[in-house]
């Protein structure tokens, strides 16, 4: 290709028409209450290892609705699983279980 | 002796305070500019937050009016203060002496074509929460069966640029109702709600909005800012997701657009001719923010309903009721001493 001294930058908009949809519903399957998330923040303000990584349950559920399930299971890396996410969700997803079954169905 | 009482718009607020004033023993004469009672109720299919049918609630409504005096069709040509009592010429030739008056003229629809950026009235696939509604009372269904529906909230709601900065308060619980029955009769549709703030407020409102969440509709916050139509007649509609803080795109086959509360402009054409005061938001003032709810500064004018500001029809039917004790109140002072 001939070199024109530019280049395209990707676009950041998120596209719901391309978005998995099917995967998405098996997790659901498994994990109805992922449906239940009113993105309040609560999982994200008590995590400990959000404090340090990019670490976030409700951005994750977030991303996989967007269709973006690489960027979920990467918020997902530094879980230590502590819990305490699953105890401050006002919605009472089990949040440390939704974890296991988000890598389950995603993870590489 | 029975006093004449004037209701002014024969909507959910006029029909149920003629129901009590005249349950009180006053002489109700009812005035409805359109062909039909109930107002915007009598349009619409069900209701927030239980689905209860319209139909039910308005023939509950009528049930109360039997001796109250109704005129459909009808225009207030002019009314003014005569000593103490109004005089009201009716179009239809009828002069009436009243008392007291109450004026329930509730609200208009935003016009949705003036937020031309949505494309109402232009794209096919567009269309506004009444037009829904119309679709659900008559049974009609889209065919062939849409892949994926949006639900815009704040439609001409919480935007000074439309002239409305105000909310409407019914919107969400509609767009939130209106997802669940879309998604009811399309399941395997895709089913968007496109909100800035959810505003749930009442008894059983977040319990809907969870039941639209467990039916798997998908809520993305941020204000559609255009839409386009596709090669194939389909609508291109663009927002942000401000959750991520990234630009999304989605195509749909419809999109509804939440409509707001205007003042209604019949209102404001008896509300001119008695010089009564509105206020910055084009609603009637009421006398006070708290004790005097019902009433005007012009005394034996009362206010009922969504005329002084966006009203639940539970709120309507209390304002109703509460004008009519007030009415009541104002006869028995002024007129049986």
């Amino acid at each position: 290709m001939i070199d024109f001294g530019f280049s395209f930058s990707p676009s950041s908009r998120i596209n719901l028409d391309k978005a998995d949809k099917e995967k998405f519903l098996s997790l659901a399957a498994l994990e109805p209450d992922v449906l239940k998330c009113m993105a309040c923040g609560s999982c994200s303000a008590s995590c400990t290892a959000g404090a340090f990584e990019d670490t976030s349950v409700r951005k994750a559920i977030l991303s996989l609705q967007n269709g973006l399930s690489d960027d979920a299971v990467k918020l997902l890396n530094h879980c230590m699983l502590c819990g305490k996410c699953t105890m401050v969700c006002p919605r009472g997803i089990n949040t440390r279980h939704l974890i296991l079954s988000i890598q389950k169905i995603y993870g590489k | 002796m029975k006093n004449n009482i004037l209701v002014i718009g024969g909507g959910p607020a006029g029909l149920e305070a003629s129901a009590v004033l005249s349950r009180m023993g006053y002489n109700v004469i009812l005035a409805e500019k359109e062909k039909r009672l109930g107002g915007h109720l009598a349009k619409w299919d069900r209701l927030f937050p239980d689905q209860t049918p319209a139909k039910e609630v308005l023939d509950g409504l009528l049930d109360g009016i039997k001796d109250v005096k109704c005129f459909t069709e009808t225009d207030v040509n002019s009314i003014n203060l005569l000593d103490r009592s109004f005089n009201a010429m009716l179009s239809n030739g009828i002069t009436i002496l009243a008392d007291a008056v109450l004026l329930a003229s509730g609200f208009d629809m935003f016009k949705a074509e003036k937020k031309e950026e949505y494309g109402y009235g232009i794209y096919d696939g567009v269309m506004t929460n009444a037009d829904m509604e119309q679709v659900f009372r008559e049974g009609k269904t889209f065919s062939p069966a849409p892949k994926a529906i949006g639900f815009v909230h704040c439609v001409g709601s919480r935007d000074e640029k439309a002239g409305n900065p105000a909310c409407s308060k019914v919107c969400c619980a509609t767009a939130v109702k209106q997802a669940i029955e879309t998604k009811e009769l399309y399941p395997e549709a895709n089913v968007y709600c496109f909100y800035m703030d959810l505003r749930m407020f009442g008894r059983h409102y977040e319990d809907l909005y969870l039941r639209a969440q467990k039916a798997g509709i998908r809520f993305i916050r941020g204000r559609v800012s255009e839409v386009a139509e596709t090669s194939e007649g389909r609508l291109l509609v663009k927002a942000e997701d401000t959750l991520s803080s990234r630009p999304v795109k989605v195509t749909l086959d419809r999109l509804v657009l939440m409509a707001g509360m205007r003042p209604s402009e019949a209102g404001h054409k008896v509300g001119r001719q008695l010089n009564l005061s509105v206020e910055e938001d084009g609603f009637f003032s009421s006398r006070d923010g708290f004790l005097s709810l019902q009433k005007s500064k012009l005394p034996g004018l009362f206010y009922a309903g969504a005329c002084t500001g966006p009203k639940t029809l539970p709120d309507t039917f209390h304002e109703a009721r509460s004008a009519a004790m007030e009415i009541d109140r104002y006869i028995k002072e002024n007129f049986r001493k």
